[in-house]
């Protein structure tokens, strides 16, 4: 099977191209990455005017499986992921069971082999059942092929079983995603500032989160381990990331694309689809996290695709879940907020969505290297993109982008070879 | 004229919208002393409190009002009723709906429960207390009371004092009497008050005498322990004698004509010394009959409106 890629915008930002080129696969792979490449093709794809990228990779996904399957599953959450342009997403643990040892990490990646469309990479708990008392069982969950470990939706309480978990992974090079939040700061459900008194919420402050930052980073560093901060949202956060890297930390931060583009004063009224953690933050936090990821501070876009079920977002907005579905809308957010905005250039954001996070894996995807697996994207990046949410592969719905308008349209994906994206539909 | 469905808070109300409420409780006000001047209108209304948290005043004062115009009163006991088996608050609010109730009264700990109540039933909703965010019937019946002694709000100075941070009656104070005029200040310990309550147009402070002086209004609201397991400020002992009001204070930095005002219940010598409860200058007491006559207007407001 060869399918040739004509005349598209080659942008891979790991091997510095980004100029028009044709693309052939084959076998699953690609073979040539070349001016007017002449080959005879089974399909041939015109991708005229149109980015030719890697294949997005979302270190931060919720596929909510096992557990809360009426949330989300791994066959509607791959398909989401595929018609946001993603190849390879990263399955966060917090799900009931919690991902906490080798046989759930095993029963994650079955059911994506069997169920999903796009590569499904596990997450491990740092400790069991995320109580925070006991390490996981790391190294066997590394073993079966754990990308990470991770305890998102809370921070590891105790410092000293941090520092455990940090020099643990260690061992088997597995980086740590930290979800920063000290949860004695964090009694509220928007962030704290004059949208919240207006509101009449109480408030989470920027130092719930900047606490944890400075800690992990300084344990990491102590123990010179791998440290990737999840879901980074203040200024402060952005000012110790830079000081740590500058005295030498192993770390890494992602952004989601609400956190770059919603800000606090977004929320009008008690709509429970603008409430997730950490919460949109002010408009000088939102700067802040822009001009991070123009300078490098934030090295990856993140979705922290959060579905839920419109019964835990239709209801008290306190009493709310947290978290929006985000991976059908982050590259038009990105070209509509960030280059666009004049943050990025689209190599730049690319990047960012491919070869940096899967630096962050230790992986050889997010390139288009000649042998490399062909997972590929292309994208329309000039269309007017509105969102409409009654369109979204995602089994749930729960997204402050009904309507928004953004910029630019995924068109294929192609998972190893295999297009599951076709014209904009899911065809898998 | 008053055309919402609901009252949900005074944030979104205009001026003119509280003025017909409060110059409607003129006349309900009559009707609480007088039974003859009672005439039932609200009848054929049918009219259920909900309240999730506990107040036994507020939850009387809505009863009242209710039966002084009419209409038939219900109180849905939440402790008892299927609300403790796990119902979603939309569930219970739109089987009220089909039984024909035409107001829900609701209290709830939550900010913003009454209006996603309202959002989603035919009846009208009243908010009681949501959350930390409003108490627009307190609120009213305090411009109420402010009004019949002030005869105006303009340039009026009020102090709110006490704990500013969880309260709902201060909030939905400062967004009426803003609304209408007048100067307010919040003031409490640093621990009880967030500086962004200033994007209200407001002032905060914590400077106790500085909140007194030359102050028209001063009203105190009740520290409510029970909510602060991490206390904001060391025991009550402290906090009356730097927070509290007492005579001494009054006599020296107060207005001979001030107003002393408190949404009850008052735990005394805490926020107000009992001599300045029961002193020349308070009207707690005309406070709880302006209460039921407010939320009379309300009633009457709502229920003709849904009859039109
Ligand atoms: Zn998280």
């Amino acid at each position: 099977m060869k399918t040739l890629i004509k005349n598209g915008r080659v942008i891979d930002p790991y091997n510095n191209i980004d100029k028009v080129l044709d693309i052939l696969v084959e076998d699953g792979k690609i073979s040539k990455v070349e001016e007017n490449i002449s080959d005879n093709a089974d399909k041939t794809i015109d991708a005229k005017g149109c980015w030719v990228t890697p294949g997005f990779i979302d270190l931060h996904v919720h596929l909510r499986d096992p557990g809360y399957e009426h949330k989300e599953t791994i066959a509607t959450g791959t398909r989401a992921g595929a018609m946001g342009g993603f190849t390879t997403i990263c399955a966060m643990p917090n799900t009931n069971p919690v991902t906490d040892n080798e046989i759930l990490v095993e029963y994650v990646k079955m059911k994506a082999e069997r169920d999903g469309v796009i590569n499904v990479l596990p997450i491990g708990a740092i400790t069991k059942g995320q109580h925070g008392e006991e390490l996981a069982d790391i190294g066997k969950m590394a073993q079966v092929g754990a990308c990470a470990i991770s305890e998102d939706g809370k921070s590891v309480p105790g410092p000293s079983l941090m520092k455990n978990a940090l020099r643990y992974a260690k061992m088997f090079d597995l980086p740590v995603f930290d979800h920063c939040e000290e949860i004695s700061l964090a009694k509220g459900s928007m962030n704290a500032g004059d949208r919240a008194s207006l509101l009449g919420l109480k408030g989470i402050s920027n130092d719930s989160e900047e606490l944890i930052v400075a800690r992990d980073m300084i344990l990491a560093g102590s123990v010179k381990a791998q440290i990737h901060l999840c879901h980074i949202s203040t200024t402060e956060s952005i000012i110790q990331i830079r000081q740590a890297r500058e005295r030498g930390v192993n770390v890494t931060a992602e952004a989601t694309p609400h956190h770059f583009t919603l800000c606090d004063e977004d929320i009008t009224e008690y709509d429970a689809n603008f409430k997730m953690n950490p919460p949109l933050r002010s408009k000088k936090d939102v700067e802040a996290v822009r001009q991070a990821l123009k300078d490098g501070t934030i090295d990856v876009i993140a979705t922290d695709h959060a579905p839920h079920h419109i019964d835990d977002k239709n209801c008290e907005f306190e009493k709310a879940a947290n978290g929006i579905i985000g991976l059908e809308t982050a590259l038009p957010l990105g070209i509509k907020i960030l280059v666009e905005g004049g943050y990025l250039t689209p190599s730049e954001l690319i990047a960012k969505m491919t070869c940096n996070p899967a630096k962050i894996l230790h992986s050889d995807k997010g390139t288009l290297s000649v042998g490399a697996a062909a997972d590929i994207t292309i994208t329309d990046p000039e269309c007017e993109n509105i969102f409409d949410v009654s369109k979204m592969a995602s089994k749930a719905k729960n997204t402050p982008f009904g309507g928004y308008k953004a910029k630019g349209k995924v068109l294929y994906t192609i998972v190893g070879g295999e297009i599951v994206v076709e014209d904009g539909k899911l065809v898998k | 004229m008053y055309n919402r469905k609901d009252l949900l808070g005074l944030r979104d109300l205009t001026e003119e919208e509280i003025m017909t409420i409060l110059n409607t409780a003129k006349d309900m006000k009559a009707k609480i002393d007088d039974p003859s001047l009672r005439s039932y209108e609200l009848r054929k209304s049918s009219i259920v409190t909900l309240f999730y948290e506990n107040s036994t005043r507020t939850k009387m004062s809505f009863m009242l009002a209710g039966d002084y115009l009419g209409a038939m009163v219900k109180d849905l006991g939440v402790a008892t009723s299927s609300v403790n088996k796990g119902e979603s608050l939309i569930d219970t609010g739109m089987t009220l709906d089909q039984m024909g109730i035409n107001v829900m009264i609701i209290r709830h700990q939550l900010t913003g429960a009454a209006h996603i109540l309202a959002k989603n039933v035919k009846a009208s909703v009243v908010n009681a207390g949501d959350g930390s965010n409003e108490h627009p019937t307190q609120a009213l019946l305090d411009l109420f009371t402010i009004l019949e002694y002030k005869k105006h709000f303009d340039g009026l100075n009020v102090t709110i004092l006490g704990d500013i941070s969880h309260s709902r009656v201060a909030r939905s104070n400062a967004f009426g009497l803003t609304k209408l005029g007048a100067n307010v200040t919040l003031a409490g310990p640093s621990t009880l008050i967030s500086g962004s309550m200033r994007s209200l147009g407001v002032n905060v402070t914590s400077d106790i005498k500085g909140a007194i002086k030359n102050a028209d209004v001063i009203m105190g609201l009740r520290i409510q322990f029970e909510r602060q397991k991490n206390m904001p400020f060391p025991n009550l002992r402290e906090y009356s004698s730097l927070f509290g009001v007492n005579n001494e204070l009054l006599k020296k930095y107060a207005k001979e004509d001030v107003l002393i005002m408190h949404p009850g219940p008052v735990n005394r010598g805490v926020e107000l010394a009992s001599e300045v409860i029961d002193g020349k200058n308070s009207v707690i007491n005309v406070q709880v009959k302006n209460g039921v006559a407010v939320r009379m207007a309300i009633l009457k407001l709502l229920t003709e409106r849904s009859a039109n």
